[in-house]
């Protein structure tokens, strides 16, 4: 009977332990980022967050540039994929079983990629044609820049918000959209008016997910942004985002520049965090139906 | 009651709504199509672009510094597998425990919804943060970049993953089959172990395996931890580990050079292929029918 008397609590424990982990882990984020980056806000103070130099031989850093490009490669993204996510959802949910069933698989597969394949296939695919699109326009580009992040970043979001969006609206009760269809609505009537009111926090939630994964994403933007630490002022203007700025400089740094990139990581951090805040609050009434998430 | 109250509807003609609805179902039926194109065009060309390199020598030689004959790409490909599989060893087992708390023990607790908050957290978390996080608490200690670093950095990203997948798949087993199990004299242990993870079990491999394939590409964070090389990985411990994907990143920007930019498409190629197979055998061999 010895074996049984102790089994349970110790189980118990171990189980409670890694669980604990978790916790741990999301901790020691914070502090190790902020411990690390204690001397660029000590010299830069809240002035860090605005200030848009980055001159590594006089030591003087602002996160403005790697900001601007990272709220503008995410706008972009998001203005491009989530117009298309939602009809392609909408599409998707109302098909006949088969077809729904292949494209709900496609979706899943395409948000498999790994983001390095589609920072290659922009660099050596997107940006040519960006550059021949842009001289056609008569602008002076090299393909590089803001529009051609956000096109990449969409195309590599589209399928996470879609997925989420596709759950959500077949989470609508049938009775509510057979009801619909009653009084004579027609297919978009029925998205409009029923679907998008019943599901709009799931469906907010979804765009959330998307934006945070926009935020972070590093090899999709490392390759096509142009690496320009400056803040865009056009849809052509090279720039960079915190994440490339961190996978691009992080290397050869030392000193108050290393200092600087974990600042520049702890915001990264800081606004993931609130993104993730909100898709949780927002996608907690469709929790655990959606597995993988 | 007074008609007056109710105004009469303004008149929609049904014609124009009839148009709308067409027109939606035309800008839908073509986001679907611009999505799976896109897909298609990806795809068709690292096949295209990275067929062209593919062979044996490719695949059993290792990476040359340019110039030299028979470079291929063997070495990446094992420190790629090193580095995963080191990482899946990491992590699985106290995910699959952590998950088990919160299915089993933790529940609705307090301390349940904060872990599992901090799971959603990490899960969220960008991947380039964890090569930061790594590189402080691994590199930085060591003195040197390494493919445990990068192994470690892969653990953090899948711990979380895994650890809300077990707990989702252990949640859908009905609590019946517990009380039947503890109504046998059975411990909590056992009727956790041998009777809930084994009717979860299909579930359990689906989110394990899927999460390995999502870390297999991971790229970010093993430039802050694993680096490159063109040895093998002999030093996985203890020096730059050679991997897939930053030997991608490395021969597509780093190279000015057409052959480079031909074993990077190769890399791809082969990358791709290993994830996506991954994630079609799993979803069709293990996957439970979704409600």
């Amino acid at each position: 009977m010895g074996i049984r008397r102790w089994s349970d609590p110790t189980f118990r424990i171990v189980c409670f332990v890694c669980a604990a982990v978790g916790g741990l882990l999301t901790l020691a984020f914070f502090v190790q980022l902020a411990a690390a980056s204690g001397a660029a806000w000590r010299a830069f103070g809240l002035g860090f967050l605005v200030s848009s130099e980055w001159d590594p031989v006089a030591e003087v850093f602002g996160a403005w540039p790697a900001i601007a490009g990272t709220l503008a490669t995410t706008g972009i993204a998001l203005l491009i994929a989530l117009p298309l996510a939602f009809v392609s959802a909408l599409f998707i949910v109302d098909a006949p079983p088969m077809v729904s069933r292949v494209l709900g698989q496609a979706v899943d597969l395409l948000a498999a990629i790994p983001s390095i394949i589609y920072g290659m296939w922009g660099l050596f695919v997107i940006c040519p044609l960006m550059q021949t699109a842009w001289e056609r326009l008569g602008v002076e580009s090299n393909g590089f820049g803001v529009l051609t992040a956000g096109l990449i970043l969409a195309l590599m979001i589209l399928p996470y918000i879609c997925a989420v969006m596709r759950d959500v609206l077949r989470m609508t009760p049938p009775v509510l959209r057979e009801a619909a269809f009653g009084v004579g609505c027609t297919r978009w009537e029925v998205a409009r008016d029923v679907l998008l009111r019943f599901g709009a926090r799931g469906l907010l939630g979804g765009i959330f997910i998307g934006l945070g994964r926009a935020l972070g994403e590093t090899m999709a933007v490392l390759f096509v942004a142009g690496n320009v630490m400056e803040a865009p002022h056009s849809l052509v203007d090279g720039c960079t985002t915190i994440a490339a700025t961190l996978a691009n400089n992080f290397a050869e740094a030392d000193g108050l520049e290393r200092s600087a990139l974990f600042a520049l990581g702890l915001i990264l951090l800081i606004l993931s965090f609130g993104i993730q805040v909100a898709a949780q609050a927002y996608l907690r009434f469709t929790g655990g139906k959606r597995g993988e998430r | 009651m007074n008609a007056s109250v109710f105004p009469a509807a303004r008149p929609r003609p049904p014609f124009w709504r009839k148009v709308q609805d067409r027109l939606v179902a035309g800008c839908s039926l073509l986001a679907v199509a611009m999505a799976v194109g896109a897909m298609l065009w990806v795809l068709g060309t690292i096949v295209m672009r990275g067929a062209t390199v593919l062979g044996w020598d490719f695949l059993t030689n290792p990476s040359k510094p340019y110039g030299l004959p028979g470079a291929g790409i063997a070495n990446a490909l094992l420190g790629t597998l090193l580095i995963t599989l080191t990482a899946a060893g990491m992590a699985i087992p106290p995910a699959l425990a952590a998950g088990i708390w919160l299915a089993e023990f933790g529940k609705q607790s307090r301390t349940a919804a904060a872990l599992r908050f901090c799971a959603n957290v990490l899960m969220g978390m960008p991947s380039v943060i964890v090569g930061l996080f790594a590189y402080t608490v691994i590199v930085v200690p060591m003195g040197t970049f390494s493919g445990f670093a990068g192994s470690v950095a892969l653990a953090i990203l899948m711990f979380p993953v895994v650890m809300r997948t077990t707990e989702d798949m252990l949640r859908m087993v009905p609590d019946t089959l517990r009380e039947s199990g503890l109504a046998l004299g059975l411990t909590r242990c056992r009727v956790t172990l041998q009777i809930i993870c084994r009717s979860a079990r299909n579930g359990l491999i689906t989110g394990v395996l899927l999460s390995v394939a999502r870390v297999s590409g991971e790229t970010a964070p093993l430039l802050f931890t694993a680096l490159f090389a063109d040895a093998w990985p002999t030093r996985f411990a203890s020096g730059p580990t050679a991997n897939i994907p930053v030997l991608i990143t490395e021969y597509a920007t780093n190279s000015p050079f057409e052959s480079m930019h031909r074993a990077g498409w190769g890399a791809a190629l082969i990358i791709t292929l290993v994830v996506l197979a991954i994630n079609l055998t799993t979803r069709i061999l293990f996957r439970e029918k979704k409600a």
